[in-house]
This record gives C-alpha cells, sequence and structure tokens, in this order.
C-alpha cells in the first residue's frame, strides 16, 4: 500500500498530472512530505496541496474491520486452532497451545532447554492431526547447529510409542521438517525472503528460529550500538509479516546476557527513591534477555526457561492471555514434560526477571 | 463518597469501587511502564482512588471536557521485560467508552489503529464480557427500565464497534490518520482513537531525522485538530528509549523531545514493589500524583489489597 503508484489512484487528472510532472510517483512520496513542502515542490496553494494529500490518503489507507468481524474471520479461517504443546498446564494457561500468526519467543540461559522444546514443538507439527498435531511440514532455521535428528527421533518414540512403531511413519515425519543453517545474518535473511513462497506452497505449519541471538551476536562486532538495531528491526517486522500473512506460529529462541546495575531502566522520578537501594544494586548481576527492548515489545508471548531453587521453570512472562504463571519442568528422553500441571502464581515484577541458580543434573 | 452533580444520576451507583475510568491505569512491571498522554476526560489525583477518576470521567462528561487534548500513551520496556499490560489498557479504553450513556458510559464507538499487530481479539471479548458483567451487577434495578439499553449489551455489540485499522508502513499510519477525518465525519459516534504505537514505523525506517520531526509535528497537528473537532479521544503508544542525563541513564520518550512536546497529557504505568502504579507526569491542569491498579481477567481494575483471590483468566 505504501508503494501504490499515483497513476493508479484515480485522482482528477488535474492532480494527477501535477503529481506526475515533479515525479511524486508513489504514495509514499506524497505523504513523506509535510503539507508546506508538497505546496512548495508543486508549486500550487494551500487547497490543492490537501486536496491531493486528502486523496492520496484515501486511497493509500488500508480498509477497516470491525472487531467483531475479526472475530468470525478469525474463527471462521480455523484460527481458533493452536499448537497444543502437549503440556497440559503450560496449554491451558496460553487458551490451547502456541497462538498462530504471531511470535512466540523462548527465552533462557544456556542448556536450560530451549532446543528441545523446539524439538519437540517441530514434533508435535509434523504429526497427523489426528494425534493431535498439525499435519504439516516444519521449517526450522538453526543457527548453532544444535538441531539433532536422532534426538527427534528418540523424543517421538518416546512420547508416541504407538505412533513410531509403525513402519516409515518416522522416515515420513523426518521428512516434513526441514532445516537449514544460515551462517549470517544476510544468509538469514536471504532465506526469509525465499520462505515466504515456500510457506504457502508447501503447507508449512511451523517455523521455528533456533536462535535469533546468535545471529544478531555476529553482527555486532562490526557495528556500533546504534546501527546495530537496524539489521533487527528489519528481521522483526519481516518475521512478524511472514507470521500474519501465513497464518503460522513462528518461534524464536533467545539467549540472555548479564547487567550488572538497573541502569537505563527508570524514569526520572524514580530514580529518588532508588538512591537507598543503590549501594546493594551495584555488585548484584543479573540476567536479561538479549536482543533488546523492541525484541521484547515486538513478541506477543514470551516463554521465559529458568532455573532456581533447585528446579526449573517455564514461566509465561508475557501472553496477552493468561495471568503470570510458572510450571516446573524436567527434561527427559521424551522431551520437555512439566513436573505440574499447577501453576504457580508469580506476583510482581518477578515475572520477567531471570534466575540462573543451581540446576540440577538432567535425569535420566 | 462525594456528592457530584453528575448530569447522570445513576452514574453514581455505577462508580463501583472496581472499575476505573476510560484511560485506565496498568500497572506495569518496574521497568515497563506507559506513558500515558491522557485527555482531560481521566484525571489522576493524588489520593483520589479509581472511584473519584471515574466520577470524573463521567460526570464531566461531554461537558465540561476539554476536548482538545491529546493522548500519548508510551510504553517503556527494559530489555528483559514483557510489556503485556499496556495491551490490556488499550483494549480496555476502546471497551470503555462503549459502556452506554444509561449506565454512566459515553456510548461510544471506537477506532483502533494497529502498527504492530498485537490485537488479540479474543482478549478484547474477555474484556468485554467482564464490563458487562460488572455493569449488570452494579446496575441491577435499572434493567426494567432500559430494556432496549439491556439488549445492546452483548460482548459482540462491544466488538462491533470498534473499528479496526491494520496498518504495515508509516505511509500507511500517515494515511490513516488523514483519512481519518473523512471517516469521523462519516461515523459521528466515535468517541476514542486509539493508536497502538505511533512511534514504531518511524523509528525504522526513516534515515532523515529531521523530517522525521517535521512529518511527525504535521501529524500531532492533525490528531489534536481531529480531537477538537470530533469532540473526542486520542490516545497514543509510544515506546520508551535511554538517555544519558545526570550522570546516568533514564528512560524517556522515543522520537525525540519535539515529540514530547505534542502531548498535552502524560501518564507514566510503573512497578512500585508488588504494585502497579501510575504516573500522571504532565498535566496543565492536575498536580502529579499516583495511583495504584491491577490487571485481573477482566480487564483493568481498582487495586485490591495484596490478600486477595486474584481472578484467573479462564
Amino acid at each position: 500500500m505504501a508503494n501504490m503508484p499515483v497513476s493508479e489512484m484515480r485522482l482528477p487528472p488535474h492532480l494527477a498530472h501535477l503529481l506526475a510532472a515533479r515525479r511524486l510517483d508513489t504514495a509514499k512520496d506524497v505523504l513523506s512530505l509535510p503539507e508546506v513542502e508538497l505546496m512548495a515542490i508543486l508549486d500550487a496553494g494551500l487547497p490543492t496541496a490537501r486536496a491531493a494529500v486528502a486523496l492520496v490518503s484515501e486511497a493509500a489507507c488500508p480498509p477497516y474491520q470491525t472487531a467483531l468481524a475479526l472475530l468470525e474471520e478469525r474463527v471462521r479461517l480455523g484460527g481458533g486452532v493452536r499448537l497444543a504443546t502437549t503440556l497440559c498446564g503450560l496449554d491451558e494457561a496460553l487458551g490451547g497451545g502456541i497462538p498462530m500468526g504471531k511470535l512466540t519467543e523462548v527465552v533462557g540461559p544456556s542448556g536450560i532447554g530451549k532446543t528441545q522444546f523446539c524439538l519437540k514443538l517441530a514434533l508435535l507439527a509434523a504429526l497427523p492431526e489426528y494425534y493431535g498435531g498439525l499435519d504439516g511440514r516444519v521449517v526450522y532455521i538453526d543457527t548453532e547447529f544444535k538441531f539433532s535428528s536422532r534426538r527427534m527421533i528418540e523424543i517421538g518414540q518416546k512420547s508416541f510409542p504407538q505412533i513410531f512403531r509403525q513402519e516409515g511413519l518416522a522416515q515420513k515425519m523426518a521428512g516434513r521438517i526441514l532445516v537449514t543453517r544460515p551462517t549470517s545474518l544476510a544468509d538469514f535473511t536471504k532465506s526469509l525472503e525465499e520462505m515466504k513462497v515456500t510457506l504457502l506452497q508447501h503447507d508449512v505449519k511451523l517455523l521455528i528460529v533456533d536462535s535469533m541471538a546468535a545471529l544478531m551476536s555476529l553482527e555486532n562486532e562490526k557495528a556500533t550500538a546504534g546501527f546495530r538495531q537496524h539489521p533487527l528491526r528489519w528481521t522483526l517486522s519481516f518475521l512478524k509479516s511472514i507470521a500474519e500473512f501465513s497464518r503460522v506460529p513462528v518461534v524464536v529462541t533467545n539467549q540472555v546476557r548479564s547487567q550488572s546495575n538497573d541502569d537505563g531502566y527508570h524514569f526520572s522520578f524514580e530514580v529518588d527513591k532508588k538512591d537507598g537501594n543503590k549501594c546493594a544494586e551495584r555488585f548484584d548481576s543479573h540476567l536479561v534477555a538479549a536482543l533488546g527492548i523492541q525484541w521484547a515489545h515486538a513478541v506477543t508471548v514470551r516463554l521465559v526457561f529458568e532455573s532456581h531453587s533447585g528446579h526449573r521453570f517455564i514461566k509465561v512472562a508475557k501472553s496477552p492471555m493468561s495471568p503470570a504463571v510458572a510450571f516446573p519442568f524436567i527434561v527427559e528422553s521424551s522431551g520437555i514434560t512439566l513436573l505440574s500441571d499447577e501453576s504457580i502464581d508469580v506476583t510482581g515484577p518477578g515475572i520477567t526477571s531471570i534466575h540462573c541458580q543451581g540446576q540440577n543434573v538432567l535425569a535420566r | 463518597m462525594e456528592h457530584n452533580r453528575s448530569p447522570y444520576p445513576d452514574a453514581v451507583t455505577f462508580q463501583g469501587p472496581r472499575m476505573l475510568g476510560i484511560c485506565s491505569l496498568t500497572s506495569s512491571h518496574r521497568n515497563t511502564s506507559l506513558l500515558v498522554l491522557v485527555t482531560s476526560m481521566t484525571y489522576l489525583v493524588a489520593g483520589f482512588t479509581a472511584k473519584k477518576l471515574l466520577r470524573s470521567v463521567v460526570s464531566q462528561g461531554l461537558v465540561k471536557l476539554n476536548w482538545g487534548m491529546l493522548c500519548l500513551l508510551m510504553n517503556t520496556s527494559a530489555a528483559d521485560l514483557p510489556t503485556k499490560y499496556d495491551l490490556f489498557f488499550r483494549i480496555q479504553l476502546a471497551i470503555n467508552v462503549q459502556i452506554p450513556v444509561e449506565y454512566g458510559g459515553l456510548g461510544g464507538k471506537a477506532v483502533y489503529i494497529d502498527t504492530e499487530g498485537s490485537f488479540m481479539v479474543e482478549r478484547v471479548y474477555q474484556i468485554a464480557e467482564g464490563c458487562i458483567r460488572d455493569i449488570l451487577e452494579h446496575f441491577p434495578h435499572s434493567h426494567e427500565k432500559s430494556s432496549s439499553g439491556q439488549k445492546q449489551l452483548q460482548p459482540e455489540h462491544f466488538l462491533a464497534d470498534i473499528y479496526y485499522f491494520r496498518i504495515c508502513s508509516y505511509t500507511e499510519q500517515i494515511a490513516v490518520i488523514n483519512y481519518l477525518e473523512k471517516f469521523l465525519g462519516e461515523h459521528k459516534d466515535v468517541r476514542i482513537v486509539v493508536i497502538d504505537n505511533v512511534t514504531f514505523h518511524f523509528r525504522q525506517d526513516f534515515e532523515d531525522l529531521a523530517l522525521r520531526t517535521r512529518v511527525l509535528s504535521g501529524l500531532s497537528l492533525k490528531l489534536m485538530k481531529i480531537a477538537k473537532t470530533y469532540n473526542l479521544a486520542v490516545v497514543l503508544l509510544n515506546q520508551v528509549t535511554t538517555k544519558f542525563t545526570e550522570g546516568s541513564f533514564q528512560l524517556t520518550l522515543a522520537l525525540g523531545d519535539s515529540w514530547s512536546h505534542s502531548c498535552t497529557n502524560r501518564l507514566i504505568l510503573y512497578w512500585n514493589g508488588n504494585e502497579r502504579y501510575a504516573h500522571l507526569d504532565k498535566s496543565p491542569s492536575l498536580p502529579v500524583a499516583s495511583a495504584p491498579y491491577a490487571v485481573t481477567g477482566k480487564g483493568i481494575r481498582d487495586a485490591v489489597s495484596s490478600h486477595h483471590k486474584r481472578a484467573r483468566v479462564t
């Protein structure tokens, strides 16, 4: 819509000629200019400039819908379906599972089980609907070379033994999962662009990026702080648009980094209150998610994996549909299992902090 | 509850302790705050609870409000802090504006302009249901009086009164705001325009910062004009970024200082210990103040004591 050519807009002839003569060919050209500058370029009076802007805006504006129409459309397209993770407590908290058409983030310290979670999700999406899957293909973008098909088959055999006993089904399932290994951000961007067509043609039902932070850290060496944001922003909006456009769930993994103090997280009116605690906080380093504020804004659902008091927890840190809850889990041969379906309410700011203390050894 | 001179006598009973006014304040994480520039519809005054907030919203309603003010919602989030609560907030606004007049609301429609795609329809439905339940709870006696009004109290009707625009680039954003003038001329019962994340696109693609400032000031003037001409509230969402001032990094409004001037009121949402607070940071007529609030399954509500059983989302 932004690049809609002026010639297609059915403007009155004198305006169309005026805009074409000054080489304002798309809606973007016309609307990016403030009124006064437009007047100067067109060499016309204020009413003409205003009329031009109003007409171009009306043509370039996307159509509106009522929220009710949205809901009905959602229901009609089967949008109520979500990708169930088979972790009952988590599914209940998320309103059925991972939402379609939105970005879901999985963040946590290293070795906590993020990749295991993604493997299980990939398997679930490839399963036939009869067994609760989405019966579709999966695109798994693996930047850290952690994908292991052997592990995935093991998860499958232990979680769904009756399915995998059938001949050839394991091969068929594995054949539905497409793994790509981009080595740089440019590679990743290129494969994303090609992905858009693939997603529709090949009935892809899930896109997993494991992990996003690894790609970005490659770029950080050469870029200054301000510039670093640009490749991320573009990737971000592209991922979101793919998700919405093709209505597949997109799951992205994120890493953590340390933060030694709370600089940059207060407003000016809050600073006075914090002075008393400053000394204690200065020596306390805590973990924050990588990729920054913009990323945190843009994801729809955020699952924080953390460990403390000897157990690992999945926290639903950000979700429009659920309260702030946590579930204890372990990683076994059949993948991730919840120790309890009863959620633990997390009150206060604790929901977004990430702990990493004393992980217990993998249970076997 | 103090005596009020509301033109809507039923509004007195409607001021339940649990429903906040139009610009409900969502509590936020300590590092997640919403800067809300509210219209004079919502007055956040020190020590006043939601009761008075609602009273001022409702009683002053269309009569005394100075409609030409602009709302700016700012969403701040530090690196690890998600921002789910601002979503509740915006949706709560869009729902509250539709409370029928006989129940103390405005009985209007809402325009929701979404730039990030974070509008979740299922959640809107939930909040609408919660709102209706609260209305029915507080006005049990007025059912018989207004049978036609009651028919309107279905969540589907609330949803049908929200006009949703999804825009994907800053050009479309400018186009929508320009088009709004014509749209509002045709739909005269719109009472609130919520723009979710006015900064998202402008932070991505604009290389020429000076041009960006000029375009943004043009936008804000247009929005002010719309607010004034059509007698409605405009609520914008913004983001925050960090700034190095007074020897430390602090959170501040995105899009620069010039954009922060175009807002009339500003409301910041933040965590204070375990409670969510809203802080009125900038207002032409009210002093700086804070008030607590809570997010529940039914939407944004007044803060209750910490020993309550939290409402769960089903």
